[in-house]
């Protein structure tokens, strides 16, 4: 379990000594029997499937409802690590919310030139419907995920901002709950900052971007796609962690103006809705006409400041990955400061110079759809066959401006527990980040996703990876 | 509460009762069948088959009875709809969807039994195996009521799991009387006559209900003294008047909640005074048979009424 060098180690130095960061884990690790934590392992698993902390997978014969791997070594970060991670998420958290509220309105950012206009006019994101208004207290991105690798000790990057809806809070949550139900005596040992708030944090947030209409406690509650959606279990567990109504489109009418829920006792207007339903099935007299998913004139609502819809619709522009290319200038525009957390280099294939460049090196760079997500409509050049590569050379040669391309990154490793002890893998970094008209809050933790196949850099839930509890150390 | 969560709720707790009577049914049947010749075994699995409701889909699949094909039917078969796993994935299912109006305790005692009964019934049930996958079904209804009680809220989602409770098991055991119920020709006109009592030790097993009645009758099996027990006897948590009464107090507390009666508790009302001072003579002076069409065709306006007082649906 030494670091080789190649790879940031984040529990070891390259001397093989334990990092100021790990210092509490070890000691207690040393003083525990193999057996005994095998069996703690075993009983982690039976505990996610005994609480249904699963997601649906689909295929054609029947249903099946999956665990995402859990791994029970922490991944622990200082409370100075911390405090850096935090500033730099608040910074660029702050731009990309003022970046949303300009493109939807003077376009100040493209008329200065810094970004071409193409970006989003190409982009399925982008909402005509949403140009010209502001949102309840101008916010776009209520809930915000940052993926977030690192490379060094000092060496954070952001890999992409999901800015649509990000998933996965649910599992830093119940990590943790597992964690301390089974080493109850680490945490009286390792002094670790707590996630639990983050349902009252959330149900705060979004309560504070309640339409300015609603005089009273705000009425909030989640709207998910049902029960057959992959993230249905998240859906209902912060609908019951926040105390909020868990409501499926075909609970929801506009009545009088409003979108109102149809309850035990005739229908109750809900202020702010937390949906978990893509805006393209949002509303079927706006969007997909298909959809019954959705509520038939929510749009109109909304634009009238009947209702907060968190987040707001068309923010799905902000996680394509060519914008992400130009989020260093757009932090420094809204923010007038240099980025305090860098982007991984990124070539824009659309760019004549770069797609020369990528072309001639495609063995040595990731490449990535710019809209695509969940590590699928990729290519890994170091790992891929001359075939995949051959692939992605036409494909980006037919259309470049639908591919960027990345170094293939040095991701650090923490270790996993196998049964051969611990073994170091890769792994990447969602920190949740609710914004509201207030404040922006970030929960000291976050969602630590691993590749548990030994070498692997893809961490995706959907291909292999695993999920570990995420330790941010009080000072 | 969301009407489509009350829906929820009343139906998880409908297929939770429904699933604990067929393994009850089931378990009854077992008992009998050990005890007779391969003949009458047969015709007692026939018999089980009918109480439970799924006779014809049986019979469509299989020409012939026997034990092992009949359970395995009504446990796990892919083509009945019935199924004890079909019914435990409707409880598990609606569990779900109102996942956010019962407690932790409940949604893991749901699961919890939900991926054991899977397991249980992942393969087809031997007979070494059988009496161990009833007892599994038996317990998932005693954990799930029994975490219900001690960890919920008595407010709307109790009332509206615990109606949805009583209207099922009201209608399952006016379904086991109603199909028996030739049973009782006999002992009408020959008072005092052989009964098959093997035939009524199984409607008592079936609902559970063989030691209560042996407590209160000291061992005596008649017919005319099993029906008053079976429904009118409101101590017994299984007879139809208790039923009745539970029904009636969650109804009542479901108005209180809202502030407002509706059309439900108008037809439990009328229902009662039908049902209350009703001496077991009546019964049978009414006739039995449409005594219990009438029993459930009640059932089913108060639970259609429910649906439309607190908007399951629309």
């Amino acid at each position: 379990m030494t670091g080789d060098g190649e790879f940031f180690d984040e529990m070891r130095d390259p001397g093989g000594a334990v990092r100021e960061a790990y210092a509490g884990y070890c000691d207690w690790f040393d003083d525990q029997e193999t057996a005994l934590l095998r069996r703690k392992h075993t009983e982690a698993e039976s505990n996610f499937r005994k609480t249904g902390i699963t997601f649906n997978v689909y295929s054609e014969e029947e249903a099946e409802e999956r665990l995402i791997p859990f791994d029970m070594v922490p991944r622990v970060i200082t409370a100075a690590e911390w405090r850096k991670l935090t500033r730099g998420i608040e910074q660029r958290v702050s731009a990309l919310n003022a970046f949303m509220h300009d493109l939807y309105h003077r376009q100040e950012i493209i008329r200065a030139g810094r970004i071409p206009e193409r970006l989003f006019r190409n982009n399925d994101a982008w909402l005509p419907h949403m140009v010209g208004f502001t949102p309840p207290g101008g916010i776009y991105t209520h809930i915000v995920g940052i993926d977030l690798v690192r490379t060094g000790s000092d060496e954070f990057y952001v890999l992409e901002d999901n800015a649509r809806t990000p998933s996965g809070v649910s599992y830093m949550l119940e990590n943790r709950e597992t964690m301390m139900a089974m080493f109850p005596e680490l945490f009286m040992r390792v002094p670790v900052e707590s996630v639990s708030d983050y349902p009252r944090r959330l149900a705060k947030s979004l309560a504070a971007c309640a339409p300015d209409c609603i005089r009273g406690k705000p009425t909030v509650a989640v709207l998910t796609p049902g029960i057959y959606n992959s993230a249905y279990f998240e859906h209902a567990f912060l609908a019951d962690q926040m105390g909020a109504e868990l409501v499926e489109g075909s609970d929801l009418r506009v009545i009088d103006g409003r979108v109102a829920m149809r309850t035990t006792s005739g229908y109750k207007p809900v202020d702010v809705i937390y949906r978990r339903v893509d805006d393209d099935f949002l509303d079927p007299m706006t969007f997909n006409e298909d959809s019954v998913l959705g509520v038939p004139g929510i749009m109109d609502v909304y634009r009238a400041g009947g209702v907060t819809i968190a987040n707001a619709p068309g923010t799905g522009v902000a996680d394509d990955k060519a914008i992400y290319s130009f989020m260093p200038e757009i932090v420094e525009f809204y923010t007038g400061e240099k980025p305090l957390l860098p982007n991984v280099e990124t070539h824009r294939c659309a760019d004549e110079e770069s797609r020369k460049y990528v072309l001639d090196n495609l063995a040595e760079l990731v490449v990535k759809e710019v809209h695509g997500s969940g590590g699928y409509g990729m290519l890994i050049g170091p790992t891929a066959t001359k075939k995949q590569i051959a692939e992605f050379r036409k494909k980006i040669a037919d259309e470049p401006e639908n591919y960027i391309a990345q170094p293939t990154l040095a991701l650090s490793t923490c270790p996993i527990f196998t049964k051969k002890g611990l073994a170091p893998r890769h792994v990447d970094l969602r920190p949740f980040v609710l914004v509201s008209p207030d404040k922006i809050d970030i929960t000291p933790g976050g969602l630590t996703r691993v590749a548990l196949d030994e070498g692997s850099l893809v961490v995706n839930s959907s291909q292999g990876g695993g999920t570990k509890d995420t330790w941010v150390l009080k000072d | 509460m969301l009407g489509r969560t009350a829906n929820g709720l009343f139906w998880m707790f409908r297929y939770l009762e429904r699933a604990e009577n067929t393994a009850r049914l089931l378990d009854a049947g077992l008992r009998m069948a050990l005890t007779r010749d391969l003949v009458t075994a047969e015709e007692e699995w026939r018999s089980v088959m009918s109480t439970a409701g799924q006779r014809a889909g049986y019979e469509a699949k299989h020409g012939t009875y026997t034990g092992m094909q009949a359970w395995n039917y009504i446990l796990r078969d892919k083509d009945n709809p019935s199924s004890v796993l079909a019914m435990f994935g409707q409880v598990r299912q609606n569990a779900r969807l109102a996942r956010n109006a019962i407690s932790g305790e409940l949604w893991e005692a749901i699961n919890e039994n939900w991926l054991e009964i899977q397991d249980q019934l992942a393969k087809p049930v031997g007979e070494n195996r059988v009496l161990d996958t009833v007892a599994t079904i038996r317990r998932a209804g005693t954990m799930a009521h029994g975490a219900m009680e001690g960890s919920m809220l008595r407010n709307e989602a109790y009332h509206f799991g615990q109606a949805g409770t009583f209207l099922e098991r009201g209608d399952s055991i006016a379904r086991i009387l109603d199909i028996k119920y030739y049973l009782l020709l006999p002992s009408l006109s020959y008072v005092g006559s052989s009964l098959d009592t093997g035939q009524w030790d199984q409607v008592l097993r079936s609902v559970s209900g063989d030691r209560a009645y042996r407590w209160l009758n000291a061992g005596q099996i008649d017919a005319r003294g099993i029906c008053e027990f079976l429904i009118l006897d409101d101590c017994f948590p299984r007879s139809l008047a208790f039923c009745h009464s539970a029904l009636r107090a969650n109804l009542a507390a479901l108005a209180r909640l809202h502030g407002s009666e509706g059309e439900s508790n108008a037809l439990m009302r009328a229902a009662d005074t039908r049902i209350a001072d009703l001496t077991i003579d009546d019964v049978f002076e009414q006739g039995l048979h449409e005594f219990l069409v009438d029993f459930t065709a009640s059932n089913a306006a108060i639970g259609d009424a429910i649906a439309k007082d607190y908007r399951f649906l629309s």
